[in-house]
């Protein structure tokens, strides 16, 4: 009898270790999971810099392209890339702006136009890249006439990127306490007032980390500018000029050109050092914003 | 609040014009192509005579196929392992690793697509080639989106189990479940349609790549019958031919790109019906 209970008990423990053994199992293999999905891009990123680093001078960053880009620099193609992304957030801005407070003020989200207004956005940010780059050719370059520019690829740029910056400005405006619109409210301040007074500057912070991915996000793309700002290699000197911006450039030399794999790596590891440095600085200013708060 | 006419107005105007892009996307895709769509029918687009857009013949169902391939292929890949990060991020890792690991695949997920194109085409590409020649291959596309939408699937499940109520959780936890059991009966069953949704919306996302695909696929039109043959997706030929094309075939690329919009457009309203479902119902 006695025994009967011990071997009873004997076994329960080793049921538990059982589980114990397999819960330690999981636990690894999430672990390793979890390690193989940031060391497969963090090696790509590292094989790139290997690549692309020796090729790296201020020379590089500061002369123009020679042989069709296998030697010279990417000065043309750092300046199309400003005016690109000015061009686009010039635009996104006021638009993005003026659609979030619109989103986050004027309608409640399940009101029948915000309803309306947050599908269409979801459904814009779902849109590929590649029509973002037909409805830029077909709209901006030929039917307003604008051609392969600066301003028909930062104006298509814009569009891809604006729903992106509407929904991030949009959560940073609806993170506003709502003390501060019931004390406007009793104030009997006007909507623009308290837009202007309270809701924007407790809000810039958060609204620059929007700006910031939203610059992230247009530095990054490729598909759209093909066909709207164009591969011209010059220094553009005006904004109907033709300019190719640093992503493409990327591909023009590593698809188009042979022998130009040593600057696409250049290239891709200062587009690389770009985009890190804004990630950097919305991650920092993300930072300092829950500090205040 | 009180508030001038004039300031809500344009407030409202700017919320319009936004919404209204997708409008003019739609009707300046859809007026390019529908002079060649009366023409020809739908269904010459979907017969299986070739793409040979100067003859006349515009079959798209090899590119179609391999776009859906390749996007399959990617989602397949990246769906179980971004949900097992995702548990990670959020369950397993300590937090400080927890917050690295976080921005880790912040940064990842903004990494530009030609880059991706590019590591593809340097290392991958003559590596797969070393097993099955050409290299350039239908294996390269799906290894490539793989990775690329892998980061994005991590933050769209760690966002969906950032929403399941802690009190499920703590009470999970008093019945004494252990940490494994706890997520697998608990917090993915309860999370799977915010889950489901990011999944829905990736592989939109995958469908509509173009640079890094275009990259490393090697582009030739065909139906392939093996991982390791080239192959040409819809995105990838409008970006190569549209630098030249002209009339018809013009128009051509201007309705696979309405192909690809219809397409993207049901994921995204699917991707959004299914995180309109109620938690835990």
């Amino acid at each position: 009898m006695v025994s009967n209970i011990k071997s009873k008990y004997a076994a329960n423990e080793l049921n538990l270790n059982k589980a114990k053994f397999k819960h330690n199992i999981i636990a690894l293999a999430i672990w390793s999971t979890a390690l193989l999905t940031v060391s497969l891009p963090l090696m790509m990123l590292w094989t790139i810099g290997v690549e692309g680093f020796p090729q790296l001078s201020l020379q590089f960053l500061l002369t123009e392209p020679t042989h069709a880009g296998r030697s010279g620099g990417i000065l043309p193609m750092l300046i199309s890339t400003l005016w690109i992304l000015c061009i686009c957030l010039v635009t996104v801005v006021p638009i993005g702006l003026g659609c979030a407070l619109y989103l986050s003020e004027c309608v409640t989200a399940d009101s029948t136009i915000g309803r309306i207004v947050g599908l269409s956005l979801d459904v814009l940010s779902g849109v590929p890249s590649i029509v973002f780059g037909l409805f830029g050719y077909a709209v901006f370059a030929i039917q307003l006439g604008l051609g392969f520019s600066i301003l028909s690829g930062g104006l298509s740029l814009a569009c891809m990127v604006l729903p992106l910056f509407i929904r991030t400005t949009e959560q940073a405006l609806r993170a506003c306490p709502t003390a501060y619109r019931r004390a406007a409210e009793a104030l009997d301040l006007s909507l623009f007032a308290f837009v202007a007074r309270i809701l924007l500057p407790s809000a810039a912070s958060n609204i620059a980390i929007a700006f910031i991915i939203s610059t992230g996000r247009a530095l990054a793309e490729t598909a759209v500018l093909i066909f709207t700002a164009g591969y011209v290699t010059r220094i553009p000197s005006h904004w109907s000029d033709s300019g190719r911006a640093l992503s493409v450039h990327i591909y023009d030399l590593s698809m188009n050109v042979p022998g130009g794999q040593p600057n696409a790596a250049a290239t891709a590891v200062v587009l690389m050092l770009l985009i890190i440095v804004i990630n950097l600085v919305a991650h920092r200013l993300s930072k300092r914003w829950q500090l205040l708060e | 609040m009180r508030t001038s006419p004039t300031f809500q107005y344009n407030l409202q105007f700017t919320a319009l014009l936004s919404a209204s892009v997708l409008l003019f996307i739609l009707y300046f895709v859809g007026r390019e192509s529908i002079p060649l769509i009366n023409e020809v029918g739908i269904s010459a687009f979907f017969a299986d005579n070739g793409w040979y857009p100067l003859e006349g013949q515009y079959g798209l169902a090899p590119m179609l196929v391999g776009s859906l391939l390749v996007a399959l292929g990617a989602i397949m890949i990246a769906t179980p392992l971004g949900i097992i990060a995702a548990v990670f991020g959020q369950y397993y890792a300590p937090l400080p690793l927890a917050k690295i690991y976080q921005a880790t695949i912040e940064l990842l997920a903004g990494i530009p697509s030609v880059i991706f194109g590019f590591w593809g085409l340097i290392v991958l590409v003559p590596w797969i080639n070393r097993i099955a020649p050409p290299g350039a291959s239908m294996l390269a596309g799906i290894i490539v989106l793989a990775m690329m939408v892998l980061p994005l699937v991590i933050l769209t499940t760690a966002n969906a189990l950032t929403r399941v109520p802690p009190t499920y959780l703590r009470s999970a936890q008093a019945l004494g479940l252990s940490r494994w059991g706890i997520i697998y009966r608990i917090a993915l069953p309860i999370a799977m349609p915010g889950i489901l949704s990011g999944v829905v919306l990736q592989s939109g996302r995958a469908l509509g790549e173009t640079m890094a695909v275009m990259m490393v696929t090697g582009n030739v039109v065909q139906l392939p019958d093996s991982l390791f043959q080239p192959i040409r997706t819809l995105t990838a030929n409008i970006a190569l031919e549209m630098a030249y094309a002209v009339g018809d075939h013009r128009i051509a690329l201007f309705v696979s790109g309405l192909l690809l919009l219809i397409i993207t457009i049901t994921l995204v309203v699917m991707a959004h019906y299914l995180k309109a479902r109620r938690y835990g119902q």
